[in-house]
């Protein structure tokens, strides 16, 4: 593991100049964000304001050109791969909903399980009652107790959504990063989404990059707005969505 | 928890499929050596060989649907693995001629003497041993994998681009073989073969017990996958094949999975090979034709991938069209034919046989056992509607 000497920053992820560039394009440009432990922050922003590529980078699936990312003040992710970044305790929910569709609900979660997840370990796996109890309880929070032995595959967009939040459960982070996951649903399962983000922020910091304002203001909690890559303005929805920088990207000059 | 529909006729099919191959493998060899010959029900000792052979592709098959059907790693070089294997057996038998060769030298082998070779080269020793041999049927075609995959899967190479280093490594070992200064007997290869472990190779008893030989491989083997898929790491690696970065995300090391499957694909490979090697009597560079590896992927999608069984099964179906059409008229067109088949398969039989027959029997043995829960609990537990 990377660890920085002294910790600097009581912030559970830290970002500070964050540069990346694909092919000349800025996709972010001089990003510096924090979230303190227990935070849920919500991530607006316009269509390639480098939500997705905030995320990639702080999953360790895109490295930055520069740029400070920590993580519990003390790891660096920036060196870190996908894996090990998993290992650490930062979970993702994918803006398309991705879930093992050819395997069973149930599997998907165990698959989940942040148990030993070294091939020897895998292999020679045998379930114990407290996982299998972590699962029930799991498949109690998503409400998909009864289609558990169904394939992942068979469920509808929103299950889906649903599917990988719980997934995100059994994988117990530290931090959960969670993309557009009311994209597609009914209001009364955005609502839903909204009380059970809410519930699990009562023992995990969440981050979660969303469209949907009556969503995010729902949530009720601090936003920040992103625009071509760096922070444009950060505060209650209120604030946020008052600032005329904001209205202007939203609505164009 | 309940017992899972799908898994629990998956066993009772893989179970059949046990019972078939240990019957087979009991009653052709004891029908061949105990019936006189002549005899309606006989088989005759060819026939033995030839199923012998047969038997080594369905190993063969399974390693590949392994890693390709239950990992979506699209080896077109697994020819590579089983022809190592193969040389490896072959290295073996040569030594074992002795001083019974053309040229009666009681250390080289024929063709070492032919090209003037002074000494046994290093690679050679060791193989008069068959403890040896046999290790090195297993070490030599695990290790190129476990280097191969290494590099390959560390450096996240996938899909297509990934089937054609498979094709370029085992066309360089054709290359390799081909010539004469490697030491492996060039483009003739190795034959000839005398005895294995003191039997005679031709002898019926001797083929019969490698044919029971190789249907009991064939049973490890099928076993060893069996374990593998029903097994959590199995599930990890169909979330492999279904969405790779997802599976990185959830903290699992993707790569060293592959690798593991991989290794372990290509020394069941390797054991095929050395099985098949004393049957045909003969092993040369032509087993590393990326041709050959391509068949074997035929194979499996005739099958069905991601069945085991089913891979096993189009192992044989195929091999047994291509005796047949290969010793008639129609022979120059086979060709044409295996390129058709794969074509027709995969138009109309995408899951192959065994798959299409699964997706078939299953939902109609579900809704059988459902209804008949629900008769003997007179209705009190009322099943889902199937959707």
């Amino acid at each position: 593991m990377n660890v920085i000497g002294t910790r600097t920053t009581s912030a559970l992820l830290y970002l500070d100049g964050v540069h990346v560039s694909f092919d000349g394009f800025h996709a972010i440009n001089n990003l510096s964000l924090t979230l303190e432990p227990g935070e849920m922050r919500a991530i607006i922003g316009p269509n390639g304001a480098g939500k997705t590529t905030m995320m990639d980078i702080i999953t360790g699936k895109t490295k930055p050109d520069e740029g400070v990312v920590l993580f519990d003040g003390v790891t660096d992710l920036t060196r870190l791969d996908e894996t090990r970044i998993a290992e650490l305790g930062i979970g993702r929910k994918f803006q398309k909903p991705t879930v093992f569709e050819s395997q069973t609900i149930e599997d998907n979660l165990l698959l989940a399980l942040n148990v030993d997840h070294s091939v020897k370990g895998t292999l020679f796996w045998r379930g114990s009652k407290p996982d299998a109890e972590r699962i029930e309880r799991v498949l109690e929070t998503i409400r998909l107790k009864d289609s558990r032995t169904k394939l992942a595959g068979s469920l509808s967009h929103g299950q889906k959504q649903w599917l990988e939040i719980g997934m995100l459960l059994a994988q117990d982070p530290k931090l959960l990063l969670v993309d557009e996951p009311v994209a597609g649903m009914t209001d009364v399962e955005t609502h839903q989404t909204a009380e059970l983000l809410k519930e699990i922020n009562k023992d995990k910091t969440i981050m979660v990059v969303e469209h949907d304002m009556t969503f995010v203001r729902e949530l009720g909690v601090k936003v920040t707005c992103l625009h071509e890559g760096t922070v444009l303005a950060e505060g209650s929805i209120d604030q946020v969505s008052t600032n005329d920088r904001v209205v202007e990207v939203y609505l164009g000059r | 928890m309940t017992p899972h529909v799908l898994t629990r006729s998956l066993d009772r099919s893989a179970t059949v499929f046990l019972l078939i191959v240990a019957g087979l493998g009991v009653l052709i060899p004891l029908s061949n050596l105990l019936l006189p010959s002549g005899s309606m029900f006989q088989v005759p000792t060819y026939l033995v060989a030839l199923f012998g052979k047969y038997v080594c592709y369905a190993i063969l098959a399974l390693s590949i649907d392994l890693i390709w059907g239950y990992c979506g790693i699209l080896s077109l070089g697994h020819g590579a693995f089983f022809a190592l294997g193969g040389y490896a057996m072959g290295m073996y038998l040569m030594r074992q001629i002795g001083s019974r060769g053309v040229y009666g030298n009681p250390v080289l082998p024929d063709f070492m003497v032919f090209l003037n070779y002074p000494s046994l080269p290093w690679y050679w020793y060791g193989f008069d041993m068959f403890w040896f041999a046999a290790l090195m049927v297993l070490v030599v075609p695990g290790l190129l994998a476990f280097c191969f995959g290494w590099l390959a899967f560390r450096s996240r190479v996938t899909g297509v681009y990934l089937s054609i280093i498979t094709q370029a490594m085992t066309y360089a070992l054709l290359l390799a073989f081909f010539r004469n200064d490697f030491g492996f007997g060039g483009n003739n290869g190795l034959t000839d073969f005398k005895d294995i472990l003191g039997f005679n190779v031709q002898a019926d008893g001797t083929r019969a017990a490698l044919f029971i030989l190789s249907c009991l491989a064939l049973i490890i083997a099928f076993l060893i996958c069996r374990a593998v898929v029903t097994s959590k790491l199995g599930k990890v690696l169909i979330a492999i094949r279904d969405a790779e970065s997802r599976t990185r995300f959830l903290g699992y090391r993707v790569e060293s999975y592959k690798l593991f499957v991989f290794t372990l694909s290509a020394c069941m490979a390797g054991v095929a090979g050395a099985l098949y090697v004393p049957q045909v009597g003969i092993i040369n560079p032509g087993e590393f034709a990326p041709g050959n590896s391509i068949e074997a992927v035929i194979w499996v999608a005739v099958g069905g991938r991601g069945t085991l069984i089913g891979a096993a099964l189009g192992a044989i179906v195929v091999n047994y069209a291509k005796t047949v059409f290969t010793s008639g008229p129609l022979a120059p067109y086979w060709l044409f034919m295996l390129g058709a088949l794969f074509i027709l398969v995969t138009l109309l039989l995408p899951k192959g046989i065994i798959g299409t027959f699964n997706a078939w029997y299953e939902p109609w043995s579900a809704k059988r056992l459902m209804a008949e829960s629900a008769a003997r609990e007179d209705g009190v537990n009322e099943p889902n509607p199937a959707e």
